[in-house]
């Protein structure tokens, strides 16, 4: 298990961040620019959450995200290019252009498509939880989901069978503050979220999401418990949307006090600071990891260009799997 | 070869198929209690004792164990959920339309969703919400394969292919057919027990049975309805009517080849579904077959578009019976009643 206190591994959290801060302002340029089809949900400000939680993860544990799944796609080890195919619907994406932005995943890396019907993935995760029990295999999942899902029935249904089988689940709520554009205080009576796995009989715990470091103590943790047949696990990690809802979202819901408020706070930022602070990193790393980062999303963006798109022939292929293998 | 009925076939079926693959397990409300029921219609009864590890009885939470079954099928288990009543389908329909039918698709086929989803179908003296037929509501559905066997030899067959699919796969069962006998038989319960082989068997999820031959008009149905379609046709016989009986058996994806063949053969086509006449599966076999055959003359029996009624004589008069097909039938060859 790798130690907080090194330093290459707190460098790699960085760079993490960094990579997807300069992905998801790449593809929020293009799509502005209007090179890229379809709608983008994007991730903008939650960099820590996703990087904190998979870098607890083994390579072979699951997660299971959601339509604002960039950021996890990139902390689960799917490249750039892979997510830059599949989001202007190439046959090289990693869906092979039949997802798109809200269903970017790739099986081999341990991410599951995104759900993008809001807490669709929590049954589902607690299923592969428990597929893995039956079978006697150490895998845990992480299961990412928004403030908004857990009103959905699908959530309450979810967490309890996880809570009753005791699951090797990690629920990871990103809790920045809005449902789309409806303020969470407004559709739940209670403050904290993490309050909620109580009602259940598992732990939940409140992290702020925009500390990478302490997200991955926490999923760490989280980890080490559903390991131990101790799942599942309800992380709340507050943190905070710095983009729109969905594309062209002005989010003029959001008042501009809370705005500069969190990006002081920006996920990001912080960790440079105390990188350097604490002499882990000077300038000129942290320069070179965004030069590398907008490097890497600059050829991406390249090849994409010039990626081949699906043909007709592909419409009609993947609906079934072709035959039994039992 | 023995003599059993739709619910000991379709326990034998889950029994083998257990036995035969570690990964199979069934997941549903109400089936794995000692002392318990064995589901709402006992096909599951007794198997808690020979697989303590793999009969899952989970809370009443149709979405979720739905999509916790998904979830299993997605890493190598072969769940069989069971539903107590197809009408709580409604419940689970967001983890079965838009994860299990389509997660193959979506991810570029990455994903594998081998899991049987049963359902138990018919109105049956419940009232309106234990009582719907459900095929209309999945059988449009990309991705998903559906089955209704009509006897206790095709469920056995159809279940245990159904397990060994990579697919995500409904079995329609129908309450009037699980046995004619026994603790929770149903009044108005019919004969549906067969010869099973001892043989291990599969039935193909993909084909249409002829269960009668004939020459002048087919009679396409499945579940309860291809009984009253077989009875039908004993009648029609009696008045020089030659009606070939179709059980569909197959409503996703419906085999063509032997709907058309049979249609083409005898040009008139009567179509027999129990539930509301308007979007049913018997208006995809018609339109499907007026599309292939020229001139094919076509019809249907189906419930009037209403609820589904409690009281006997209502319930009576909304499952279409022999006498409404029989008349149907000599409508559409001509035959004057």
């Amino acid at each position: 298990m790798t130690s907080i206190a090194n330093g290459d591994f707190r460098a790699e959290l960085l760079d993490r961040m960094i990579r997807i801060r300069t992905f998801e302002e790449g593809v929020r340029f293009l799509f502005l620019e209007g090179a890229m089809p379809g709608t983008i949900h994007q991730c903008q400000g939650q960099e820590a959450t996703a990087v904190g939680v998979c870098a607890a993860l083994r390579a072979d544990d699951f997660i299971t995200s959601t339509f604002r799944g960039h950021g996890h796609a990139l902390a689960k080890g799917l490249t750039e290019q892979q997510l830059l195919d599949e989001l202007f619907g190439a046959s090289t994406g990693c869906c092979g252009g039949k997802g798109g932005s809200m269903h970017i995943g790739d099986m081999s890396k341990g991410m599951v498509p995104g759900i993008a019907i809001v807490a669709g993935g929590v049954p589902l995760a607690a299923g592969m939880a428990l597929a893995f029990k039956m079978q006697k295999f150490d895998q845990v999942v992480a299961c990412f989901f928004g403030d908004g899902a857990v009103a959905e029935g699908a959530f309450h249904e979810g967490v309890n069978m996880a809570a009753i089988w005791n699951l090797p689940v990690i629920f990871v709520c990103e809790n920045n503050l809005y449902g789309a554009s409806t303020r969470v205080d407004l559709v739940m009576k209670i403050p904290r979220i993490a309050d909620r796995a109580a009602a259940y009989g598992f732990v939940g715990d409140t992290v702020d999401g925009n500390d990478v470091e302490a997200v991955f103590a926490a999923a760490q943790s989280a980890a080490r418990r559903c390991r131990e047949g101790e799942g599942p696990v309800l992380l709340e990690l507050l943190t905070y949307r710095q983009t729109g809802h969905s594309r062209r979202d002005p989010r003029a819901y959001q008042p501009e006090a809370e705005r500069k408020e969190w990006v002081a706070r920006d996920p990001i930022e912080t960790f440079v600071a105390r990188l350097k602070e604490e002499g882990v990193l000077d300038n000129a790393a942290v320069e070179r990891m965004r030069a590398e980062a907008a490097q890497r999303f600059n050829k991406a963006v390249e090849r994409t260009r010039s990626a081949p798109l699906p043909s007709k022939d592909d419409l009609e292929t993947d609906v079934f799997a072709p035959e039994a293998t039992a | 070869m023995r003599r059993l009925g739709v619910a000991e076939a379709l326990r034998e079926a889950i029994a083998e198929e257990m036995e035969r693959d570690p990964s199979v397990f069934c997941i549903g409300e109400d089936i794995g209690v000692p002392g318990g029921w064995g589901g709402a219609f006992t096909v599951t009864l007794g198997l808690e004792k020979r697989f303590p590890d793999r009969i899952v009885n989970t809370p009443i939470a149709e979405l979720g164990f739905f999509g916790v079954a998904v979830g299993a099928a997605m890493m190598g288990m072969r769940p069989i959920v069971d539903v107590q009543y197809g009408d709580f389908l409604f419940l689970a329909s967001d983890q079965i339309i838009n994860n299990a039918a389509k997660l193959r698709y979506m991810s570029g086929g990455q994903i594998r969703v081998p899991m049987v989803m049963r359902a138990p179908v018919g109105a049956t003296g419940r009232g309106a919400q234990h009582a719907q037929s459900m095929e209309r509501y999945f059988a449009g559905v990309p991705g998903l394969k559906i089955v209704a066997p009509s006897n206790a030899h095709d469920a056995k067959g159809l279940l245990k292919a159904a397990v060994r699919d990579d697919n995500p796969v409904m079995i329609f069962e129908h309450k009037l057919l699980y046995g004619a006998k026994g603790a929770r038989a149903e009044p108005g319960a019919l004969d549906a027990t067969s010869d099973i082989p001892d043989t291990d068997y599969l039935v193909p999820l993909n084909a249409a049975s002829i269960v009668r031959p004939g020459r002048d008009v087919t009679i396409f149905a499945w579940l309860l309805m291809a009984h009253f379609a077989r009875q039908a046709a004993e009648r029609l016989a009696e008045e020089g009517v030659a009606a070939e009986v179709v059980d569909v058996r197959a409503l996703a994806p419906l085999d063509w080849a032997t709907l058309e063949a049979s249609a083409r053969k005898t040009g008139r086509a009567l179509i027999v579904e129990e539930g509301p006449k308007t979007g049913g599966v018997g208006a995809e076999i018609a339109a499907g077959l007026a599309e292939r055959i020229n001139g094919l003359r076509a019809a249907r029996v189906a419930s009037p578009d209403v609820p589904v009624p409690f009281s006997q004589p209502l319930e009576n008069a909304y499952r279409p019976g022999v006498a409404r097909i029989v008349a149907a039938a000599r409508r559409l060859c001509g035959v004057p009643s």
